[in-house]
């Protein structure tokens, strides 16, 4: 059990973790999910007792680290695959820090066979791979088989195989009744290997609930229903009907209509009764890590940009075709907005697909749900302000009755909803 | 996990049992030890044997001392020049004080290389008790440099004083022997120990071994320029305390004849490392790591 209250750390004037509360439970996977640079290792770094932290305090099991006695012996972590001496061989390392913790020398290589180094035990940890080094990382982690795991991007420059066994070790420890805390920037790693979610951004709590409850809050479940468009006024009717027994309807930009609050049979039974003729019935969902990413947007402290190799490029020719940007620059707009805005095209759809057509010399960067792509103005430059971009891309007639901010609202603003849904299921613990 | 699976320890609280916690727990079924400052050595041990850097630098270190040491006294005994009753220990002074540059870089690296790879963070996670980390490698490192020390320089004695035995040089006498050999390794290694402090206060290799030899040199050197005759006693000071002179000490040649004499040199060293290493404690306490 990690509990931490009030965590806070300043670097200077750079506040590096705020006011951070939570509990990691035993017996449960927890995931530590935040952007770079939102403070996991340094969180990491206090639950472990390497750094004080400025505010507050953290305990394992009730003892701050290192009041705890033999603390390797409750406590594993992995908290930088390369902080080894490379001159040192993979089992000299694991023998050191087995005699400092009174560990039995046999126990080093019964760990360098559970990660599967005993094949280069002896030979010295600087011609380690990433993945290896990661390995000898994790043996660390595992030599006391402590109570208490922690791991800081557990699975970063492992190989398939080895993630696999990474998230089946991290369930397997949970499983004896360990408290396992695991770090990373991947969302879609956590969904396959953790129980709790605990989000981060710029060092402050975003959400603390188990992945289902993280889901169900952030990944607005919706149904999509239309109705034969010839006839406009069945999708009338089926819109009255559906809103009289609850369910929330929105239109969207093809004429379907984005239904949510009410099941599937449901809507079709409505349909039945109404008489209204449908032409798709069809669930949706938004993937864990679009959730993870919206939640997360105006909390990114590095945000990667279009490399637009301004003013160094040498005038085109006339008549020359710019070459087409690859979809994926840019990430401001890279990730999906609210479903509400999508401008008609289901949420979990590939984002800027290449058939997207570029208009202005540049093309419409990067830009998803660049359908109307000819407003996007001429200039390249345009599109670089920061504010148009979750916005711009949506026609300005976007239905403005969405659950999230409409569109023209500054980038940070999409995260601030999604942002108070946690703290509704904190009380549910 | 390759641990002997216990029947899940649903009912057995044993670590946090006072809190009752309502959660399912784990215990290791590996017996869980109370370690202290003997279990650091063991690892700190283990660490210094079991990277290269020590057997890179010690080794220079026994090349010098011994070489440079048979090479004077090879060359003081083929000369036919007369030592007039000069104890045949003080050649060995010359390898010596080359060869302290070594302790000073093995006395660094000790420290200075943990926070240079980072693996200081596995270290003091394993045992946060910051101080034990220090005080095992100060004990390790000290025994190693002081028994390498003590082995070189007195085979180096022992060689010069059968080779100039023809030259008129004076035997020896048990306290001239002494100092030679266990006092100035007590010294070297106390120079070392200095070192390993300075690495664990700066934190950074190349950072620490530079000021190591500014203390190890520039106060012989600043004395070296200060011709001006209001600077007199300042430059007398500065030589009478640099550190080879004060090693030169054990050898009854001092540079001067006032200043530090007899086994004084070993405790200002003594001193000087402990001041140093009370800081070295108090910060590694204190900043994070």
């Amino acid at each position: 059990m990690i509990e931490a209250v009030g965590l806070t750390k300043r670097y200077g004037d750079k506040t590096a973790v705020y006011n951070l509360s939570f509990q990691v439970r035993p017996g449960a996977v927890t995931g530590f999910l935040g952007p770079n640079g939102s403070g996991k290792s340094t969180t990491m770094r206090m639950i472990l007792g390497l750094d004080n932290p400025t505010a507050g305090h953290v305990t394992i099991g009730g003892h701050p680290y290192r009041r705890l006695p033999n603390a390797a012996r409750h406590v594993g972590a992995l908290l930088d695959a390369k902080a080894v001496h490379g001159g040192r061989s993979a089992r000299n390392h694991l023998l050191s820090l087995a005699q400092l913790s009174g560990i039995p020398a046999r126990r080093v290589d019964e760990v360098l066979g559970v990660v599967g180094l005993q094949d280069v035990a002896r030979r010295r940890s600087k011609g380690f791979s990433l993945g290896m080094g990661q390995r000898l990382g994790i043996a660390a982690a595992l030599l006391g088989d402590p109570q208490v795991l922690l791991f800081d991007e557990p699975v970063n420059g492992l190989d398939p195989e080895g993630i696999h066994w990474v998230r089946n070790l991290m369930k397997a420890l949970a499983a004896e009744g360990r408290t396992v805390f695991v770090s990373s920037h991947l969302m879609s790693e956590m969904a396959l290997t953790a129980d709790h979610l605990i989000v981060i951004g710029r060092g402050q709590l975003l959400s603390d609930m188990s992945v289902k409850d993280f889901i169900s809050a952030n990944s607005a479940d919706f149904a999509r229903v239309r109705t034969p468009d010839t006839e406009p006024q069945l999708r009338e009717k089926l819109t009255s009907a559906l809103t009289e027994v609850g369910g929330n309807v929105l239109p969207e930009q093809d004429g379907a209509l984005r239904v949510t609050g009410l099941p599937l049979p449901r809507i079709s039974d409505i349909a039945h009764d109404t008489g209204v003729r449908l032409w798709e019935l069809s669930p949706h969902q938004a993937s864990l890590e679009e959730a993870y990413m919206r939640m997360t947007q105006g909390a990114v402290d590095y945000r990667s940009t279009d490399d637009r190799k301004a003013g160094l490029q040498q005038p085109l020719p006339p008549g020359a075709q710019p070459p087409m940007p690859v979809p994926g620059q840019g990430q401001p707009d890279w990730y999906a907005p609210p479903p509400p805005q999508q401008g008609g095209r289901p949420f979990a759809a590939p984002q800027g697909a290449p058939g997207q057509a570029p208009a202005g010399p540049y093309g419409a960067q990067a830009a998803p749900g660049a359908g109307p792509g000819g407003q996007q103005a001429a200039n390249p430059y345009a599109a670089q302000q920061p504010p148009a971009a979750p916005g711009a891309p949506q026609p300005p007639e976007a239905p403005a009755a969405a659950p999230a901010q409409p569109s023209g609202a500054p980038a940070p603003l999409p995260a601030s909803a999604p942002v108070t849904d946690p703290t509704k299921p904190e009380d549910a613990r | 996990m390759s641990t002997p699976q216990h029947p899940m320890p649903q009912a057995a609280p044993e670590w946090q049992g006072a809190s009752g916690s309502p959660y399912p727990t784990y215990t290791s079924p590996i017996p869980v030890v109370r370690t202290n400052l003997v279990h650091a050595i063991a690892s700190e041990w283990t660490k210094i044997k079991s990277v290269r850097s020590t057997i890179w630098t010690l080794g220079v270190f026994v090349l010098l001392v011994v070489g440079i040491g048979l090479l004077t006294a090879g060359v003081v005994a083929s000369s036919s020049s007369d030592l007039a009753g000069e104890s045949p220990l003080s050649l060995g002074f010359f390898g010596l004080l080359l060869g302290s540059m070594c302790v000073i870089t093995l006395g660094v690296l000790t420290t200075a290389t943990e926070y240079g790879t980072g693996m200081i963070r596995t270290t003091m996670t394993a045992c946060p008790s910051r101080g034990r980390v220090l005080a095992a490698k100060a004990i390790v490192f000290f025994l190693v440099a002081f028994v390498v020390t003590l082995v070189s320089s007195t085979l180096v004695a022992l060689a010069q004083v059968t080779m100039l035995e023809g030259n008129g040089a004076a035997n020896p006498t048990g306290e001239e022997w002494l100092k030679a050999t266990v006092g100035v390794s007590l010294y070297i290694a106390l120079l070392g120990l200095l070192s390993l402090a300075v690495g664990s206060v700066i934190r950074h290799s190349a950072g620490a071994i530079t000021i190591m030899i500014g203390v190890l040199l520039a106060p012989l050197v600043m004395a070296l320029f200060m011709f001006s005759d209001s600077l007199r006693r300042v430059q007398e000071a500065l030589f009478e305390y640099s550190i080879p002179n004060q090693m030169s000490i054990f050898y009854a040649n001092s540079l001067s004849d006032s200043g530090p004499s007899g086994w004084d040199p070993l405790w200002i060293a003594l001193g000087v490392a402990a001041a140093v290493f009370a800081g070295a404690f108090a910060l590694l306490e204190r900043r994070d790591v």
